[in-house]
């Protein structure tokens, strides 16, 4: 110990940088996205192949998309279990639009329009009517499921026109990436922007650590909550028209369960739920993670199910693995407030 | 501490204040939401069997307008005693599938298995799968819905796993268990008495004992039934083993009423549950609502499943009225409850 008793500045109790960066969930999800990479490349043969990054690609940029507004939404401490029916309700509006006779671009609009009419109308009975977003997602869930299946039954629309379903599966260039992603990056700028420099996002974590506290600061708590559902909504139609178009079919029961992989990764990506902690590199690794692990499972032979299971089990490990740790602290803490007690500090 | 007497202060208070009046019976019974939900079945049913008189008046359709409910019937009991205590349970679905194809196999494997012995089977397992389930939420301390939401998938693709495209048919298990899905007592299906009678149980021990009113003293304000000593942990835990047994033992009645079983079972089953216990009048934000109101909600989402064709609906629909009556239900209660804290507040200040 040092000989100077020099008062103690809030610097000496502040943890180094590389520390803080290296020990945060989003860096521990990264890492283990990483491990899992070259894992998966020195297991499985065929993964490490440009074909193969190109289909994991524009298999994740469904739910790669509709992460983007999640996990604003879950930071406030809401959630959106109606994303993955809004998929298939806008695949099915898309579709009978280009039925229809209607040119491709009018029936993206129209599908945007209803995702965004179907976001509002979530968001408005959540802030307006001041109900829970678990139930009436979970009703809207149903409901947009629901008006998907009874429009077309059993039924699909096919024969989109060929440039359009190709340029959902195109690469750009000789590159193995899908042009899809330059669409992600765009908003994915946006969001980054929202979120994390923009007065709106800290307003989103505002009130995902105290709806009051965020109101008596000036955030405009319910327009905030609307704005981010509306944009929900509307990310899910697109990446709706995005789905419908790669695999060349509208059908009533696209991406049924999404909502599961949505949640899924942004809660892995180190998103709170009880909200107010989060950031964005975080789930996009969470994303990978879980796409890059089922994309290995599969060309290993694996089966859907077992990737439905480790999906399950990667939800409930993470959303437990905080607590855990949090009882270890405690634990720690109080194992050193004993033995402080027990015997005074003596100068070493 | 057990007993139930009023302090003699309230006792005192009340016939002199208007305001702490209480409603007749009589009243109370017509304004409840149990009883709008039974004249709605009601009326369904009415208006079905005027289009084509078989849905009730054969014996095949009055059976089925029984039958039918009793599966959905048990599972939301278990879904309404956990949104009661302010969680909610998704993975039942998952639970009745994994249950349902247990059963099956059982009976494959050991067909002299006696029938009160596989629904005791059906129910410890179910019972083990919700303790998976409650104590995740119950230790881990993270929202039901997330926990619940995993397992849905993790049991759904052990079921997956284990079944493949395997599937137990009709001709696998005993007549006398396949039975139960047709017999009747005094004209009353057998599985619909198992459910009512799981129902009187439930609904005995929710209002009547002390163990029952913890779970609405959770519900409705978990931090304050802490304090006060109550044991949240012990109760969750409770509320989702319970939860699990009664997936557990819709599972067996799956099996008993539909005779093929395959790794599909039950899927989606969660939300019919949930919807049938919200529509009946268990608010999801916990601490009010009864499973007699689940149960009619349970008949109500069946009947008017059935009722949509015979209606001249095609039943892809079906998703969307659940959903659109779902919605209209958390309004509503959302409405009544606004109300009756206006009035609330117009009585304190007059």
């Amino acid at each position: 110990m040092s000989e100077t008793t020099a008062p103690r500045t809030y610097k000496d109790f502040a943890q180094p940088i590389v520390r803080r960066l290296l020990l945060t969930r989003e860096s521990a999800i990264i890492a283990l996205l990483i491990v899992v990479l070259i894992g998966a490349s020195l297991i499985v043969p065929s993964f490490a192949s440009a074909a193969t990054a190109t289909y994991l690609m524009l298999d994740v940029a469904t739910i790669l998309l509709i992460s983007l507004v999640m996990a604003p939404i879950m930071i406030t401490g809401d959630i959106d279990l109606s994303v993955g029916s809004m998929v298939g309700l806008s695949s099915v509006v898309f579709g009978v639009a280009f039925q229809a006779g209607l040119p491709v671009p009018v029936g993206i609009v129209f599908a945007l329009v209803v995702g965004a009419v179907g976001g509002l109308f979530n968001g408005w009975l959540i802030t307006h009517i001041d109900l829970p977003a678990l139930a009436v997602t979970i009703g809207t869930m149903a409901l947009f499921r629901g008006i998907a299946v009874g429009l077309l039954g059993t039924t699909a629309v096919t024969g989109f026109p060929q440039e359009w379903t190709k340029l959902a599966r195109a690469k750009i260039g000789d590159s193995p990436i899908p042009v899809i992603m330059i669409l992600f990056v765009v908003l994915l700028i946006g969001a980054v922007w929202m979120l994390h420099f923009s007065k709106f996002g800290r307003g989103i974590f505002a009130i995902g650590l105290s709806k009051e506290a965020a109101a008596f600061s000036g955030v405009d708590v319910a327009r905030t909550r609307l704005i981010l559902f509306v944009l929900s909504g509307t990310i899910a139609a697109l990446a709706g028209v995005y789905f419908t178009l790669r695999y060349g079919s509208a059908r009533g029961d696209n991406a049924t369960g999404l909502e599961l992989q949505v949640i899924a990764a942004v809660v892995l990506g180190g998103v709170s739920v009880f909200g107010g902690r989060g950031a964005l590199h975080g789930v996009i690794a969470g994303v990978f993670l879980i796409g890059a692990l089922s994309s290995a499972l599969r060309l290993a032979n694996v089966t859907s199910d077992v990737i439905n299971i480790i999906t399950g089990v990667l939800l409930v490990a993470s959303v437990i693995a905080s607590s855990v740790l949090d009882w270890f602290k405690r634990q720690r803490a109080r194992r050193a407030l004993r033995s402080a007690t027990q015997q005074p500090v003596t100068a070493g | 501490m057990t007993s139930t007497a009023e302090k003699p202060s309230v006792v005192g208070r009340k016939p002199a204040d208007p305001a702490f009046k209480k409603k007749s019976p009589l009243t109370r019974i017509f304004a409840s939401r149990e009883t709008s939900i039974a004249i709605a079945v009601i009326l369904i049913i009415a208006v079905t069997t005027l289009r084509n008189p078989t849905f009730l008046t054969s014996a095949d359709g009055f059976r089925d307008l029984l039958v039918t409910p009793s599966i959905l019937l048990v599972v939301a009991l278990g879904q309404a005693v956990v949104i009661i205590t302010r969680s909610v349970d998704l993975s039942v679905g998952s639970v009745l599938g994994l249950t349902a194809y247990l059963v099956g196999t059982l009976f494959v494997a050991f067909p002299s298995i006696p029938i009160p012995l596989m629904f005791l089977i059906g129910l410890a397992f179910g019972g083990l799968l919700g303790l998976i389930n409650g104590a995740l939420v119950a230790f881990g301390r993270v929202p039901a819905m997330v926990i619940t939401l995993g397992t849905l998938y993790a049991f759904r693709g052990i079921n997956v796993a284990w079944t493949g495209s395997n599937r137990i048919n009709a001709s696998d298990m005993p007549s006398g268990f396949l039975k139960l899905g047709t017999q009747q007592i005094l004209g009353i299906p057998v599985l619909t008495i198992i459910a009512l009678i799981a129902l009187v149980v439930v609904a005995w021990y929710l209002h009547n004992t002390r163990g029952g009113r913890e779970f609405y003293a959770i519900g409705s304000d978990p931090e304050a039934a802490e304090l006060y000593g109550l044991q949240k942990t012990k109760r969750v835990l409770m509320a989702f083993v319970f939860s699990g047994a009664m997936a557990g033992l819709g599972g067996v009645l799956y099996a008993a009423r539909y005779g093929t079983i395959n790794s599909q079972a039950g899927d989606g089953f969660e939300l019919q549950a949930v919807g049938a216990a919200v529509i009946g009048g268990v608010a999801i934000t916990g601490g009010t609502g009864t499973v007699i109101g689940a149960a009619l909600g349970a008949f109500l989402l069946v009947t008017i499943n059935r009722a949509l064709p015979v209606l001249g609906i095609p039943d892809f629909w079906q998703k969307a009225v659940v959903g659109a009556l779902i919605l209209g239900a958390i309004v509503l209660d959302r409405v009544m409850a606004k109300r009756n804290h206006q009035k609330l507040l117009e009585k304190r200040d007059r």
